[in-house]
C-alpha cells in the first residue's frame, strides 16, 4: 500500500510548517498565561513571524520549487509576497496590542492565535498550485477571520458584521468552488500548472470552461471585494473591531493578488481574452462605485472600506492589460505593477488604520471622521503622518500611492486601453476628495476633543516608521518595482 | 561655470529649511523658526544668483545640467537644467519666497512654523518644477507643490478659505492627471524616454498631436489660469494669506504658462499652429471680458485677482503668434507681473493688516494718514496699468508690437487692456486713496513701518529697473527663444 509513497520535500514549505506548530504551540501555552501576563503570547507570535521570514529567506532558492504531488510551489514571487505579508501581520500585532489590552473582553489568547491562523491560510493560498491548496489555504483564513470579527461578543454591530461576512463569504467560496469544478470537468484536472498545459494542447469543451471561468472570477471578485460583489467590504469593515478591520484589509489583499495570478495568469492565460473583458467590467464599476460611495461617508472605516474598493479596482487594471490580444510583450510589465500596487495599497492601509488604533482609547473608537477634527493642534506630528498618507491615497507625489498608479497607468496606456486610462485618472480625481476631506479637517478645523492621545511608545514609533517608510519609498520607489519585477521574471 | 550642483541646492535648500523650521518652532519659539525660514530663503535665493551671473547668453541650450539616475525601471532620470526661458523664473521665486517670509513677519501669529515651513517647501518645489528637464520628475513636482499651497489656503485664509481649497486643489489635480496620460503615451511611443529634450525631437502624426497638446493644454490653461477655467483664481486670492496670494500671483501662474514654452510649443508644433486660434480668441476673451469683469469689483484682492488674469491673457496670446518678438515680450510681462502683482498683493495686505476689510468702500483718503504707503502704492498700480517706465510697459508693449505685425485687429482687441488696465487699477486707487478720510477707521491708520517700507522699497526698484532698463533681462533669453522657436517652426510630421 505504501510502496508508491515518495516522501515530499518539505523545504520549500518549511516557513507554513513552522508557523503552523508554533501557532498550535502557543494555544497550548497560551492555557497557562494569566490575563495579565498576555504579552508572553504577543511576544511569541511576533517571534513565530520574524522566524518565518528567517527560514524564508534561508530556504530560498530562487528556482520554482513544486513539492507535496505539485500542490505546493515555492518561487520568488511568493518568497516576496510572505515576506511583506509577515512585516504586515506583525505591524497589524504591535499596532493591535495597545487596542485590545483595553477590551478585555478581546484580550485573548485566541486572538493570536487566529492571527497566526490566518496568516497561515495566507501563506497557503500565495503558495497554491492546485485548486484543493488554494480551497484549504482560503478557508482557514476566512473561518479565522470570522472569528475574529466576533470577538467582542456583546457589540451588536461586530456580530452583525460576522454573520453577514460569513454568509457573503460562504457563498463566495461556494461560487469558487464551483467554478473549479467546472474547469475540472473541462480539463480533467485540479493542478493548476496541468490545467494551463492541457489547455494549450486544445480539444477542450470552451463551454464548460467559460461557464467555469465565470464562476471563477466572481468568486475571486468576492475575495477582492469588487463591484459587484463588494457588498460585504463597507458592512465588515465597519462592523468589525477596528484592529481586526487593520488585519482584513491589509493582509488578504497580498493574498487575493497571489491567487488571482496563480490562477488567471498561471492556470488560465489561454483564455486571457475571456477574464480581461470581466475583469475591465469589474474594475471600472469598481473604481466609479468605490469613489462615488466613498464620498457620502462619515465613518472613516466605512469610507476606507469604499475606497478600498476602488484600490482593488484599480490594481486589477494591471492584470487586465498583461495580455493584449495574444500579445504577451508588455506580461512582466502588467503583472509586476499590480504587484507594486497592492504592496503600496498595504502599506497604506496598514497606516490609516494604524492611525484609527492610534487615536482610539478605552471606550472611545475614533472612527469618525470628525474624530480627526483638529488633529494637527493636538499632535502634528501623527497629523503631517496621516495626511502623507491621505495624499499617498490620493495619487498625489511624492508618496508610493503616486508610483502606485504611476506604474499601472502606463501598463494601461502601453498596452493601448488609453481610454481605460482616461477612466482611471478621473475617478480618482474624484477619490482626491473625500482623502482631501480629511486633511481639512485634521488642518482646517478646530479640535472638539483635547484629550492627548495615549498610545504607547511602540505604537507611535512604528506608525511613525510606517508613514515614513510611505515618503521615503515614494522618494526612491525603484527598489520595490524592481523586487517585484524580478520576482515575477523568475516566476512565471 | 561653477562645478556646484547649484539647481539642486536650489530645490533642496529651501526644502531643508523649510523641514527644519518645522523641526525647531513650536508654538512657543516662533521668533526661531521666523529667523530660521529668513536665513532659509536668503540661503536659496544665493545659491541662484550665481546662475544668472555665470549664464552664457549665446548658448541657447540647458546649462547647469544635472542628470542621475532615479527610477531606472522606467527610465526616469533625475534630470536639472535651465535655459534662457527658466533661469529668470528660478531667481525671481527664490527672490519671492524672501519676500513672503518677511511679509508675513508680524501679521501670522498662529502656527508661525507651519507657516513658513509651507512657504519655503513651495518654493523649493517650484524651482524643481522650472529646472526639470523630466517629464515625470515635472510631474511630481508640479503636483508636489499643490500640497503646500492648499495647506497655505486653508489653514490661514479667510471665512471662506476651504471651498476655495477645494476648488483650487481639485481643478489643478483635473489639469494635470491628463497632462500625465499624455506624458505615458509620449513615453510609450518614444520608445521609453521620459526626457523633455527628446521629445523635442520625436516625430509624431497630427492627430496624436492635437490630443498631446489638448491634454497639455487643459493642464496649463487651468494653471495660468486662462479663461473659461479661471474661476479658482478669485476665490483662491481672496481667501488666501498675503502670503499666499503674492506666491500665487507672482510664481504659481508662471507654472502653467512656462509649461505652454516647455512642452506644448516644441513637443506638439505643428498642433500648436493648427490650434493657435483657440489659443489666441481664449486670451483675447482674457484681456477684455476679464478686463471689464475686473472693473466692476468691489474687493481689491478680487480685482487684482482679475487683472492678474488678464495680463496673463497677454501671456498665452504673446506665446502663440510664434515670433521672438512676441515670445520675449511675453517672458518679460511674466516676470514684471511677478513683481507687480506682488506688490499689489502685499500692499492690499498691509491696508487688511490695519482694517480688516479688503472692500474698496471701506476705505477713502487714505493717503492723508498713510503718505509713503500712498506713493508706493500709486507706483505700482501705475505698473499695473502699464505704464511706460514701467516694468509693467515693457511687456506689454513688445506683444502688442509683434500682434501688429502678426494681425492689426488682435493687436487692436490686445491694445484695449492698456486701457482697461488703466482704468481699472487706477479707478481703485482713487476710490482708496484720495478723497476725504472715509471714516474713523481711516483716520487712526498708521502709516507703513521699516519692514513694510523695505519690501515695499525692493519691489519699486525691481519694477522701475525692468521698466527703465530691460536688457539684463532680455539678452538671456534671445538664444533660448530662437532655439525654441527652431523647434516650433519645424514641421514633426513626416
Amino acid at each position: 500500500m505504501f510502496d508508491n509513497f515518495v516522501v515530499p520535500d518539505f523545504l520549500p514549505a518549511a516557513p507554513e510548517i513552522f508557523l503552523a506548530t508554533m501557532a498550535m504551540a502557543i494555544l497550548m501555552i497560551d492555557l497557562l498565561v494569566k490575563d495579565s501576563r498576555r504579552t508572553v503570547t504577543f511576544a511569541l507570535s511576533v517571534l513565530s513571524l520574524i522566524g518565518c521570514a528567517a527560514i524564508q529567506l534561508w530556504t530560498s532558492t530562487g528556482e520554482i520549487n513544486y513539492t507535496f504531488s505539485n500542490m505546493f510551489v515555492d518561487d520568488l514571487m511568493s518568497d516576496l509576497l510572505k515576506l511583506f505579508l509577515y512585516m504586515t501581520v506583525i505591524f497589524v500585532l504591535f499596532y493591535s496590542r495597545g487596542y485590545i489590552i483595553d477590551r478585555p473582553e478581546m484580550n485573548k489568547g485566541e486572538y493570536y492565535v487566529l492571527t497566526l491562523f490566518a496568516t497561515l491560510g495566507m501563506m497557503v493560498m500565495i503558495s497554491a498550485n492546485h485548486f484543493v491548496s488554494i480551497y484549504v489555504g482560503l478557508e482557514l483564513l476566512s473561518l479565522s477571520l470570522y472569528a475574529m470579527v466576533a470577538m467582542n461578543r456583546d457589540s451588536v454591530t461586530s456580530t452583525e458584521a460576522a454573520m453577514k461576512y460569513f454568509v457573503l463569504g460562504a457563498l463566495a467560496s461556494g461560487l469558487l468552488l464551483y467554478g473549479m469544478s467546472m474547469i475540472y470537468g473541462a480539463t480533467g484536472s485540479l493542478e493548476i500548472t496541468a490545467i494551463a498545459e492541457r489547455l494549450y494542447g486544445g480539444g477542450v469543451n470552451n463551454t464548460v470552461l467559460v461557464f467555469g471561468l465565470v464562476f471563477l472570477v466572481a468568486g475571486l471578485a468576492f475575495k477582492l471585494g469588487v463591484v459587484p460583489f463588494h457588498m460585504w467590504i463597507p458592512d465588515v469593515y465597519h462592523g468589525a473591531p477596528t484592529s481586526v478591520t487593520l488585519l482584513i484589509s491589509s493582509a488578504p489583499k497580498l493574498a487575493a493578488f497571489a491567487i488571482v495570478m496563480r490562477l488567471l495568469v498561471n492556470g488560465l492565460i489561454t483564455m486571457a481574452a475571456d477574464w480581461q473583458n470581466m475583469l475591465i467590467i469589474l474594475s471600472v464599476l469598481s473604481m466609479a462605485i468605490g469613489n462615488l460611495a466613498a464620498i457620502a461617508q462619515t465613518n472613516l472605516k466605512r469610507m476606507l472600506a469604499y475606497s478600498a474598493i476602488s484600490h482593488m479596482g484599480f490594481m486589477l487594471l494591471g492584470i487586465v492589460t498583461g495580455v493584449v490580444s495574444g500579445d504577451a510583450r508588455y506580461a512582466l510589465n502588467a503583472y509586476s505593477s499590480a504587484m507594486f500596487y497592492v504592496i503600496a495599497y498595504v502599506m497604506m492601509s496598514l497606516g490609516t488604520f494604524g492611525m484609527i488604533l492610534l487615536m482610539a482609547r478605552a471606550g472611545f473608537e475614533a472612527d469618525n471622521i470628525d474624530d480627526f477634527k483638529g488633529l494637527n493642534k493636538r499632535s502634528p506630528w501623527f497629523a503631517a503622518i496621516m495626511m502623507m498618507l491621505m495624499f499617498s491615497m490620493a495619487g498625489v507625489p511624492f508618496f508610493i500611492g503616486f508610483f502606485a498608479k504611476f506604474s499601472v497607468l502606463q501598463a494601461v496606456v502601453a498596452a493601448g486601453y488609453t481610454w481605460l486610462a482616461l477612466v482611471a485618472v478621473l475617478f480618482s480625481l474624484i477619490g482626491a476628495f473625500y482623502y482631501l476631506r480629511l486633511v481639512k479637517v485634521m488642518y482646517f478645523d478646530k479640535p472638539e476633543d483635547e484629550t492627548p492621545i495615549l498610545a504607547g511608545t511602540d505604537m507611535r514609533l512604528l506608525i511613525s516608521v510606517n508613514g515614513l517608510a510611505v515618503a521615503a519609498l515614494g522618494l526612491f520607489p525603484q527598489i520595490i518595482m524592481s523586487l517585484c519585477a524580478y520576482s515575477l521574471l523568475r516566476s512565471l | 561655470m561653477s562645478n556646484y550642483p547649484l539647481l539642486s541646492l536650489a530645490i533642496w535648500i529651501p526644502i531643508v529649511a523649510g523641514l527644519a523650521v518645522l523641526a525647531v518652532g513650536s508654538e512657543r519659539n516662533a521668533p526661531l523658526a521666523r529667523m530660521l525660514a529668513l536665513f532659509g530663503a536668503i540661503a536659496g535665493f544665493l545659491v541662484t544668483i550665481p546662475l544668472w551671473t555665470g549664464f552664457d547668453v549665446a548658448n541657447g541650450g540647458m546649462q547647469f545640467v544635472e542628470m542621475k539616475g532615479w527610477i531606472p525601471r522606467f527610465n526616469i532620470n533625475y534630470h536639472l537644467g535651465v535655459d534662457g526661458i527658466s533661469m529668470l523664473f528660478v531667481l525671481l521665486n527664490a527672490f519671492i519666497t524672501i519676500i513672503v517670509v518677511a511679509a508675513g513677519w508680524e501679521v501670522i501669529k498662529e502656527k508661525v512654523a507651519q507657516y513658513n515651513a509651507a512657504f519655503l517647501i513651495m518654493s523649493g518645489l517650484m524651482n524643481g518644477i522650472f529646472t526639470s528637464l523630466d517629464g515625470v520628475l515635472f510631474y511630481v513636482f508640479f503636483e508636489a507643490s499643490l500640497i503646500p499651497m492648499y495647506l497655505i489656503i486653508g489653514v490661514w485664509g479667510g471665512p471662506n478659505r476651504v471651498y476655495a481649497a477645494f476648488k483650487f486643489f481639485l481643478y489643478t489635480l483635473f489639469g494635470s492627471l491628463l497632462f500625465l496620460l499624455a506624458l505615458l503615451y509620449l513615453f510609450i511611443n518614444s520608445g521609453g524616454s521620459f526626457s523633455i529634450l527628446d521629445w523635442h525631437k520625436l516625430p509624431i502624426e497630427l492627430g496624436p498631436q492635437i490630443w498631446i497638446f489638448l491634454a497639455f493644454l487643459i493642464a496649463f490653461a487651468v494653471k495660468v489660469p486662462m479663461w473659461p477655467v479661471h474661476t479658482w483664481l478669485p476665490d483662491a486670492h481672496v481667501e488666501a494669506p498675503t502670503g499666499g496670494s503674492i506666491v500665487l500671483a507672482a510664481i504659481a501662474l508662471k507654472l502653467g504658462a512656462y509649461g505652454f514654452l516647455r512642452f506644448s510649443l516644441p513637443i506638439a508644433p505643428d498642433a500648436s499652429h493648427e490650434l493657435s486660434g483657440l489659443v489666441i480668441a481664449l486670451s483675447l476673451i482674457a484681456v477684455v471680458y476679464i478686463g471689464f469683469v475686473a472693473l466692476v469689483q468691489a474687493d481689491m484682492k478680487k480685482l487684482v485677482a482679475y487683472s492678474s488674469i488678464a495680463h496673463m491673457g497677454f501671456v498665452t496670446l504673446g506665446f502663440f503668434m510664434f515670433s521672438a518678438l512676441a515670445i520675449e515680450g511675453a517672458l518679460v510681462q511674466m516676470i514684471s507681473h511677478g513683481f507687480v502683482s506682488g506688490a499689489m498683493f502685499f500692499c492690499i495686505g498691509v491696508m487688511y493688516d490695519r482694517l480688516h476689510s479688503r472692500q474698496i468702500a471701506d476705505y477713502g483718503g487714505v493717503v492723508n494718514t498713510m503718505p509713503k504707503f500712498a506713493a508706493l502704492f500709486m507706483l505700482f498700480s501705475m505698473a499695473n496699468a502699464g505704464l511706460p517706465a514701467t516694468s509693467g510697459f515693457v511687456g506689454e508693449f513688445m506683444v502688442i508690437l509683434a500682434a501688429v505685425k502678426f494681425n492689426f485687429w488682435i493687436a487692436f482687441a490686445a491694445a484695449t487692456s492698456l486701457i482697461l488696465g488703466a482704468a481699472y487699477s487706477l479707478w481703485m486707487y482713487k476710490r482708496v486713496i484720495f478723497g476725504d478720510i472715509a471714516n474713523s477707521h481711516v483716520a487712526e491708520l498708521t502709516d507703513i513701518n521699516k519692514r513694510e517700507f523695505a519690501i515695499l522699497g525692493v519691489l519699486a526698484i525691481c519694477t522701475l529697473w525692468m521698466g527703465l532698463y530691460p536688457q539684463p533681462f532680455t539678452e538671456v533669453m534671445h538664444a533660448s527663444v530662437n532655439e525654441l522657436l527652431n523647434h516650433v517652426n519645424i514641421s514633426k510630421i513626416q
